[in-house]
């Protein structure tokens, strides 16, 4: 019954809609700022939005949604145009333009909160909502700003698929097949400024950055191809968007921009361990099975060439239970008179003979 | 389209300079390569060989200079022209599969707006034929060894049906193998009257591979046939001190080849 009245409440439905369109918009658009090296510039972008919030809110003198997309997209550019022009103009390394715009952006923007927060203005209320976002605060019109944002970059993708995926994988061949690569690099970057600016409400300009890479992280380890990643990471930016905005509810006090951003980690801590093929479990269990099967053909191998010398038999711990575990596989015996010291009496069977043959050719064919 | 009339040329350059960070790379080169050639661009490190194709491909910004491709200038030319780039130019962990990689060497003819489809699909897996990696056209790239990177990104070049190929070290870090593979395929093309413009750094196989030369550092120390511009002479010139060892054993130099 709990549910149904959760469902039915108009605070979780905006709230619930907010995350999933957040979700939508941020991993895919995540996954081309992470496979181009750039998730970073999503935190710039987004740090660099709150003067603008606050410029908006300076000039019209209110908290209209308009103002503040069109504020927090035109100082949100210029951060990541500035950080560009750093890079390719100066002797500073990306990381270091990055660092430098991100926190003067943002400094700026923190003075002017203080400010209007001094000018005493009675709507100027909850304007450091920004910061953290406030997703119980989410209008129907909110909604319908995010939804077409949302939509339109998503059909914008979609119709440039080919330019986007080339121009990400290798942007140098892209040129020479007279693609504009400048245009097609600086359309992505401003889409990232758009999903940040869906992203502002819900949970702010501090922890936008993790809703543009985590989803992306995650999904490239489960994904072959670009799009499948791009599905998986609307997927997870959903899922974590629509759990983090309901245990927050459920919870009656938790915020839940934080909490988004704790799920989608969650999802990026379980992919990195147990994807297939990427994960690092997997990893870990292909090596002990590569490990056990090369000990094991080097046993059989030491086992067929120099079965009339027993002197070389192995002592070790490890080849010991590996053969005892051949033994049962009836690849050995082991004969109990062990005739000097150091013969064990283990020998081939006929099955452990044509396995340790069938080891040497393989392993002849592969010196070839 | 391509006539393998000796006397056509594929490739001009006229007066091309090009700086980097005020330091000329490249200066005052002038060239012309005829078409039906396999071309090798050869010379020490940093003497500008990569800058070079990538100014004439517009990748590097040129302090002036001019490149007609078939007598027009390049930026109209695109369409003749394919690229083979180093293979650590881009992340290979890219999710994506052969297949699709060289599905992209297509996207130039394709457009703006039309997506690949079945018939670009099996062209790209003709081209993954020519290069001999028909059975990886499905596997993850991430997956390939460095070897057969390389063949996917001829066979990229070779799905766009160019007519003056550019392959920046196409032999650099692949094996013996690999190697001659791509040997015989830039032959093919040649013989079928392509022009391969291609960046190489070992000399000891320059003579066997290419019929044409530019020995290049930051100027052009010789251009013209190979048997005319592979000399002591120019290559001490192109190589300064670094080629003393060469002196006493040129000959020995000459019959060392890798491929017959």
């Amino acid at each position: 019954m709990v549910w149904l009245e959760l469902l039915s409440d108009y605070t979780f439905q905006n709230v619930v809609i907010g995350a999933s369109l957040l979700g939508l918009i941020s991993g895919p658009l995540g996954c081309f700022a992470v496979l181009r090296r750039q998730s970073l510039l999503g935190d710039a972008i987004s740090h660099a939005a709150l003067p603008g919030i606050c410029l908006s809110f300076i000039i019209t003198g209110s908290r209209d949604i308009g103002g503040i997309i069109m504020g927090s997209l035109i100082t949100g550019s210029a951060a990541a145009l500035i950080m560009l022009m750093l890079t390719r103009l100066s002797r500073l390394k990306t990381d270091a333009a990055l660092g430098a715009c991100l926190s003067i952006f943002f400094a700026v923007g923190i003075v002017l909160l203080t400010y209007i927060q001094s000018t005493n203005n009675a709507s100027q209320g909850g304007l450091e909502a920004f910061l953290f976002g406030q997703a119980a605060a989410t209008l129907r019109s909110d909604l319908w700003v995010m939804g077409s944002i949302t939509l339109v970059t998503l059909l914008l993708l979609a119709v440039f698929w080919k330019q986007a995926k080339l121009v990400t994988f290798d942007a140098e061949y892209a040129r020479t097949l007279g693609m504009p690569i400048t245009v097609i690099e600086a359309s992505l970057t401003a889409m990232v400024a758009l999903a940040v600016v869906v992203g502002l409400q819900m949970v702010g300009v501090i922890l936008m950055a993790a809703m543009i890479v985590a989803p992306a992280a995650a999904a490239r380890q489960w994904s072959r191809h670009l799009g499948g990643m791009l599905t998986i990471a609307a997927g997870v930016g959903i899922v974590s968007g629509v759990s983090g905005a309901t245990i927050s509810t459920l919870s009656r006090g938790l915020a839940t921009g934080p909490l988004i951003v704790l799920t989608a980690t969650a999802i990026v801590l379980i992919s990195l361990a147990l994807a297939p093929g990427r994960g690092l479990l997997w990893g870990v269990i292909k090596h002990y099975r590569q490990k056990s099967a090369l000990q094991k053909q080097q046993l059989l191998y030491a086992l067929y060439k120099h079965s009339a010398d027993p002197s070389c038999a192995p002592s070790t711990l490890g080849s010991r239970r590996m053969l005892n575990k051949l033994k049962q596989q009836g690849y050995l015996t082991r004969s109990p008179r062990g005739a000097t010291p150091s013969d064990d009496g283990w020998g081939l069977t006929a099955q452990g003979q044509a396995e340790a043959r069938r080891v040497i050719a393989a392993f002849e064919e592969l010196a070839s | 389209m391509a006539t393998s009339d000796l006397t056509d040329t594929a490739l001009s350059i006229k007066n091309l300079t090009v700086s980097y960070h005020n330091q000329p790379v490249l200066w005052d080169i002038d060239l012309d390569i005829p078409a039906g050639v396999m071309a090798g661009i050869v010379g020490p490190n940093g003497a500008g060989k990569s800058t070079l194709i990538k100014s004439l491909l517009g990748l590097v910004p040129s302090l002036s200079g001019e490149v007609m491709v078939h007598g027009r200038p390049y930026a109209t030319q695109r369409k003749r022209v394919g690229y083979v780039p180093q293979r650590s130019s881009v992340d290979w962990d890219f999710p994506t599969t052969a297949l699709d990689v060289v599905t992209m060497g297509l996207y130039g003819r394709l457009g703006w707006l039309k997506r690949p489809g079945r018939k670009e699909r099996h062209e790209a897996q003709e081209a993954l034929e020519m290069v001999g990696m028909s059975a990886m056209a499905e596997r993850q790239i991430s997956q390939l060894s460095g070897g057969q990177q390389q063949r996917v990104f001829l066979a990229r070049a070779l799905v766009q049906q160019a007519d003056v190929y550019f392959l920046d070290e196409p032999m650099a870090g692949v094996d013996a193998t690999t190697e001659r593979a791509i040997i015989d395929i830039l032959r093919r093309l040649r013989d079928a009257g392509k022009t391969l413009i291609v960046v190489h750094h070992d000399l000891q196989t320059v003579r066997t591979y290419f019929d044409w030369l530019l020995l290049l550092n930051v100027r052009v120390i010789a251009s013209g046939k190979a048997e005319e511009v592979f000399k002591i002479d120019h290559l001490r010139q192109a190589y300064g001190g670094q080629i003393a060892l060469l002196n006493d054993n040129e000959s020995l130099m000459f019959s060392a080849s890798k491929v017959k």
